[in-house]
């Protein structure tokens, strides 16, 4: 079984924003980062894949089961972290892990433990004196401790520190160097992305953009910089957008080799991050947007 | 063994790590039969995603400069590196030959382009 998430033609409506007609598969073993801006539906793909939610349309599996026949067994092998804490804040750490221990049959208290010395997190002070790190670092030691195979993760490192974002990488270096787990968590903190996720999945305005190896995408998306002179009608349909001042241009590219044989070493090309992808991408559908 | 990679560098990530494994085994650091740590504790220990050691180790494979066991890990490949050198020795051959075929033409003594060798290698990393 070398799919753990797959979900095939998944669409749901709401009010103002739709999940469109979504589909891909995480690989197990591999860590594979959930990116697209604010707004793009990433909370609510998760919650599609968590069974929070359920589709319009479309199917959902996990570790090839689907949750009408199977949501007990998915739900065991699954950790889920998100940065609304559903913690009581009146209750010390021990107490919160004695209200959710007793939920999971892998649950592991030597495992707990470890985590909780590893983290340095204090067991008997109440929550509510935790800072946002130690309180994430609380929903890991916990998510960590019953064996989970899949961990699945929401804006994980939103609103912490570059020391603790650096520590929790390390900590799903960690996780992955066993190749029996599987990690997949939303950021928009690109960087974060750039020492560990082996695949990204880029979601925009609801719609996959695309699925790809990080190691692909950075040999294929490109920036091309060079002077208005360069450009015409034809050459600028070869960009995903354009920023265009007085003094020259910047566009983005998906495919480097052919925007260098147009180019040659007329342009200056550099690589580009997603942070650019992601960019540029929005750029595109706010000029397509303007037009209609 | 010793991997110092450079996030700021030019060249992908994985073939950093491609060449300096290359240039360990080729001087002999790293001997035939070596195992090498698992992608997966080489991506931990470098702070790089899997996939990245692991298109490295692919590489390394295609250049039959190492070869996997699955269960077991990877290994420093034994032939392929006394022919590697082999090939090496054979191109620096044609690599002098050229030079010294340039210098007879401006008639530069053997003297002269030993010296210019020897000044050069010192130099050169």
């Amino acid at each position: 079984m070398d799919t753990v998430i797959e979900l095939s033609n998944v669409t749901k409506t709401f009010k103002d924003f739709k999940i469109n007609n979504v589909s891909f598969q995480i690989k197990k073993g591999f860590v594979t980062g959930f990116v697209g801006a604010n707004g793009a539906g990433k909370s609510t793909v998760i919650k599609l894949i968590m069974n929070l939610l359920q589709p319009d349309s479309g199917e959902i599996r996990i570790f090839g089961l689907d949750y009408k026949t199977h949501e007990k067994e998915i739900k065991e092998h699954i950790a889920f972290v998100y940065d609304d804490h559903v913690f009581y804040e009146n209750l010390t750490l021990n107490n919160m892990k004695k209200i959710i221990a007793p939920l999971y049959t892998n649950w592991d208290e030597e495992l707990f433990k470890h985590y909780v010395i590893k983290f340095q997190l204090p067991l008997t002070k109440k929550l509510k004196t935790f800072s946002k790190g130690m309180l994430m670092k609380s929903s890991l030691a916990i998510a960590l401790s019953h064996h989970a195979k899949l961990i699945i993760m929401d804006e994980p490192t939103a609103g912490l520190d570059p020391i603790f974002r650096r520590e929790f990488l390390a900590i799903l270096h960690e996780l992955v160097e066993d190749e029996e787990k599987t990690i997949f968590f939303s950021t928009h903190i690109t960087s974060d992305l750039e020492h560990i996720a082996d695949y990204i999945v880029f979601l925009h305005d609801g719609k996959i953009q695309f699925v790809d190896e990080l190691l692909t995408i950075d040999e294929n998306f490109t920036l091309v910089k060079g002077s208005l002179d360069l450009l015409d009608r034809d050459i600028e349909k070869e960009f995903i957008s354009l920023h265009k001042t007085e003094l020259g241009f910047e566009g983005l590219a998906k495919d480097k080799k052919h925007i260098m044989s147009l180019f040659g070493n007329l342009a200056m090309y550099e690589s580009a991050s997603l942070e650019d992808i992601m960019f540029y991408t929005k750029k595109r559908s706010d000029t397509f947007a303007t037009i209609d | 063994m010793q991997i110092i990679i450079s996030h700021n560098s030019k060249e992908p990530i994985y073939e950093q790590i491609v060449n300096q494994i290359k240039r360990n085994i080729l001087a002999g650091t790293l001997a035939p039969g070596f195992a090498l740590p698992s992608m997966r504790k080489m991506a931990k220990d470098l702070d790089v995603s899997v996939i990245t050691t692991k298109r490295a180790f692919e590489e390394l494979e295609k250049l039959n400069m190492i070869y996997s066991i699955v269960g077991k890990g990877s290994f420093v490949a034994e032939q392929s590196i006394e022919m590697m050198k082999e090939r090496k020795k054979k191109m620096i051959e044609e690599q002098l030959t050229q030079a010294i075929v340039n210098s007879k033409e401006l008639g530069i003594s053997l003297e002269d382009v030993q010296e210019l060798v020897a000044l050069l290698y010192e130099e050169e990393v």
